[in-house]
Parts: C-alpha cells; structure tokens; sequence
C-alpha cells in the first residue's frame, strides 16, 4: 500500500516539476536570443526579468480565444492537446535518477519502465504529429494547411532515420530498457572516459540529434510554422490558451527529446566519480538528479543556441537531407554496427 | 580561363555546410559574451558621442521660447522663423508690444507651434535673429488629442 503512495508521489513530483520547465525554457529562450543578438532581453518584469514568463502567462489566459467561422470546431479544440500531451507522456520512461531506498521500498526514479522501452517513447512522440496535422486541417486556411502537410512530410522523413539510429544503439547496448541502459553506461573506459554510447555510436548520435531538432519543429526544421512565408504555419489561426498550448508542447518536447537524447547516448543520469549507480542513498539519488538535470539543460541549451544561429532549411534541402543524406547514413551505420555485433560469428 | 576558377569544386566540408555550421556556432557565441547595444531608454538616454564629449551632444526635441531677465517673451514677431519653417507649422499673432516694452515695436500676442507637423529640423532656431525660439533637449510631446499637440506661447515658455 505505502508503495503504491510512494509511487503516486514520485510519479506526481515528476510531472509537477516537469510541467515547471517549459515556463523557464521560454525565459531562457527569449533571454539566450537576446544576448545573441547583443540585446538584453526582458529585464523589467523580476529581477533580470524573471517572472516574465508569468507576465506571458497572464497575458495568454486572459486573451480572448478566437475561433475563426468556418473551422471544424471539434478538432480545432484538441488539436493542441495531441501535441501538448504525447510531449508530456513521453517523459514518462526517461529514468530521471537512481534508485532510491525510502521507508523499506526501493523506489525507481522513473514514472513507467516498461517492455518497449525507447519504442514507447518513439510511438508517442510521433502522435505529436496529429496535433498539428488536426489543427492546420481544421482551422480551414490554407497557409495553416501547408504547414499541416509540411509538418506530416518532414515528421515522417525524419522518423525514419531517428528509428534506425535508434537500432544502432539498440544494437550495442542489447536492450530496449532505458533504465539498463543508463546501468549499462555507468562504468568507465580507462578510468576516465565515461562508457556512453555517444562513443559507440558516434554517427548514431549525430543522427539522431538532427531528428531531433526536425521531429520537434525547432529551427533550422521549423518548416511547419515558417513564419516568412506561412504567416504564422500550422497555427497561424489559434489565439489565447490553444496557442499557449502549442507553444507549452513545443517546449514539452524539446525537454522529453533533450532527455531521451541524455538517456540514450550520454549516459543519463550516472557520471563515474560523482553518482555511484548501485547506490540507493537520498543523498546520491539527489545527486544523480542533479546530474540528469545538467545534462539534459545543456541540450536544451544547444538547441536554443542553434535555433538563433542557423537559417531555415529549404523545403528541398530538408527533404535532400532527410532522405539522401541521413537515411543512408543511417543505414549504413546499421550495417557496420551488425557488423561489428557478429563478428565472433563471421569471422 | 576566368570562368576555371567558378568549376573549383570545393572541399566536402565547405559543400556540406559543415564549416558554415561551426562558423556560425562559434559566431553566436561570441556574440553571446559580447557588451550589449541596448540602451535602457526612460533611464538612460542614448549618447551617440563619446562621454568625454557628451555635453556637446543635443538631440532636437520640443521647442521653448525664451525670456529676457524681466521674464518678458524675448521673440520681436519678425516672422523669420514662419517663414523659414519648412512644415509650415509656426502660427505667430504679432502685435504692437505693450507700453513698458522700451526695446521692440511688435511682439507675439499668441505663438503657436503644431508639434505634429513639426519634423525637428531646427530651422526655426537658426532663423531667429535674436535667440528667441530654441529646440531643447526634451523627448516629443505625448498627447490624447490633435489639439493637445498645439503647443501656445505660454506652454513653450515654460518648456
Ligand atoms: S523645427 Fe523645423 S519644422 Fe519644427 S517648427 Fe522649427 S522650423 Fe518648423
Ligand atoms: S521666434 Fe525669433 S524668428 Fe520667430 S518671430 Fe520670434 S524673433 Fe522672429
């Protein structure tokens, strides 16, 4: 009985904390732009402008929600929770921290360690696409259609390649379980160089990186809502609380995605010489928090810091990159990787 | 042989945007570090000049007219500066002066400056032949209405 509380706690704690991110991303976003810039950036609203992302918030849910005439009412409304909720969920398998031992149980720092593993994560991020695809039909404009239909092509082109660079590492590692990969790559190589697939699977990461910036729409893939030629893309129409929600799922996933990526390829929470994976003390629990959290900000980071250096891609040259360049790439590391895998057989 | 030079085919990194990926990262970056342009305006105003010469510096804002020590309007209503306005935004009412006036024969009954047609040029001020209009230093006017943005003699007096 107290373990199931125990894992309502966890499992609500996760999500409370998670659900604060997104408020803070888009401080920082608008502050990293800033300074990019060579501006300042909101500075008036807290100290250094802290509390403008609760100006913002005030602002969205006191706007009016429009609902233009001649839309499909149904599907305009949950067109935003299909991008805002399969973002949430899929934070779910990412193992946050390491096992902790409280009051007799030993609690998992992670909502869902299920069978599928990384596959969970794969198929629900890709539902995210509905959202858009929904709310550009239905909002009955045809700009908002056209990022609709880049969004659905540009999603499934880089789904491709993410899948197989996710096989390549499904490969070495041998497990879907996102909770034995983190153990697996606790340990070192020559007592300093962390065992993280990043070192494995090199290519892989790189692969997997760019997917990751198409799959959540963020520049230089932000085709979808291209705001120099379709005015304001997939939902050029929404306004008030359903425009913040695409905005809060944008976000949503570029933490789940920065998370998976620290999960997959750096290790996630461990760190040789600071977080001991067999541990199962409040204190190195903590700490292997901590260390989660730090690796999946720096990517957050990055991706902020690459979507205010790079220009948008061409519509062809994202298809070009998606189709002939990292497909390829990604088969071919496949291969090599199998390969590698077998050689004791083949050789 | 001119045109070998466009068939130079470049390194794959070149082609692949991979160093224009890197030059760019390192360039935001940079910029990142980099002392900020922005100047926090109601605070601070912007300064093009150097600090040593600051003072020097006067942006054209509102007009004022001034007065001599007795506290009278110093504008003899020779219209100069009516006419040198390119806008076409100065109204003088020139008058007889009053009897304590020993020095001048006219003076403005009423002096009426348009701010909203006003361009700041400062023509006004180097038309005038006795230092009575000058354009101070003071941001635009901000008003809720075209009239407000009349500005009469006392007003510019006290500006
Ligand atoms: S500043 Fe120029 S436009 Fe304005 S009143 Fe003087 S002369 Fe006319
Ligand atoms: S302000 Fe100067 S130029 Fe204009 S009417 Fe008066 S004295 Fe003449």
């Amino acid at each position: 009985m107290s373990s199931m509380v125990l894992d309502a706690g966890k499992i609500l704690l996760i999500f409370a904390v998670f659900m604060q991110i997104p408020p803070l991303l888009i401080y920082l976003e608008r502050k990293i732009c800033a300074f990019i810039q060579d501006r300042i950036g909101p500075n008036r609203v807290g100290p250094f402008g802290i509390l403008q992302p609760l100006a913002d918030a005030i602002k969205l849910i006191t706007k009016e929600s429009i609902t233009p005439k001649n839309v499909d009412v149904f599907l305009y409304t949950v067109a935003p929770l299909f991008v805002m909720v399969p973002a949430a969920i899929s934070f779910a398998v990412v193992p946050v921290g390491a096992d902790v031992k409280l009051w007799g149980h030993t609690l998992q720092l992670q909502i869902a360690d299920f069978h599928v593993g990384i596959l969970f994560f794969l198929a629900i991020t890709s539902l995210s696409v509905y959202g858009l695809t929904f709310g550009a039909w239905a909002s009955n404009n045809k700009y908002s259609l056209y990022g609709g239909i880049r969004s659905t092509a540009q999603m499934i082109s880089y789904e491709v390649a993410m899948g197989l660079a996710v096989i390549c590492v499904l490969m070495s590692s041998g497990t879907v379980y996102l909770r034995e990969m983190v153990f697996a790559q606790s340990h070192t190589y020559f007592g300093f160089l962390p065992a993280w697939n990043v070192f494995h699977q090199p290519l892989a990461f790189v692969i997997f990186l760019i997917a990751a910036f198409a799959e959540t729409n963020r520049l230089p893939f932000d085709l979808p809502e291209a705001e120099s030629e379709l005015v304001g893309g997939y939902h050029t129409e929404y306004s008030g609380m359903k425009f913040a929600m695409f905005f809060m799922g944008e976000y949503m996933a570029m933490i789940s995605m920065s998370a998976i990526m620290v999960t997959l390829f750096f290790g996630g929470w461990t760190l040789p010489g600071v977080v001991d994976a067999h541990s199962t003390t409040v204190w190195n629990a903590l700490l292997s928090v901590v260390v989660f959290g730090i690796k999946t900000g720096a990517f957050l980071i990055f991706f902020i810091w690459i979507r205010w250096t790079l220009p948008r891609l061409r519509y062809d040259q994202l298809m070009k990159l998606g189709w002939k360049v990292l497909i390829p790439l990604a088969l071919m590391n496949l291969f090599f990787t199998a390969i590698w895998g077998l050689r004791d057989q083949i050789f | 042989m001119s045109n070998q030079k466009l068939n130079v085919r470049e390194p794959w990194y070149i082609r692949w945007g991979i160093l224009g990926l890197l030059k760019g990262i390192a360039l935001t970056i940079k910029h990142f570090f980099r002392p900020k342009f922005t100047v926090q305006y109601p605070e601070v105003t912007h300064t093009p000049l150097p600090k040593e010469e600051a003072h020097q510096w006067k942006p054209r804002g509102q007009h004022r007219l001034n007065v001599d020590e007795q506290g009278r309007v110093k504008c003899v209503a020779c219209l100069l500066c009516q006419t040198a306005c390119p806008s076409h935004c100065i109204e003088i009412t020139p008058g007889p002066a009053p009897e304590g006036y020993g020095d001048r024969d006219k003076y403005p009954i009423e002096f009426k400056i348009d701010m909203l047609r006003c361009i700041y040029c400062g023509m006004c001020e180097e038309a005038c032949p006795c230092d009575a209009i000058v354009l101070t230093d003071k941001p635009y006017p901000v008003t809720y209405s075209r009239e407000g943005m009349i500005f009469n003699k006392e007003k510019l007096m006290q500006n």
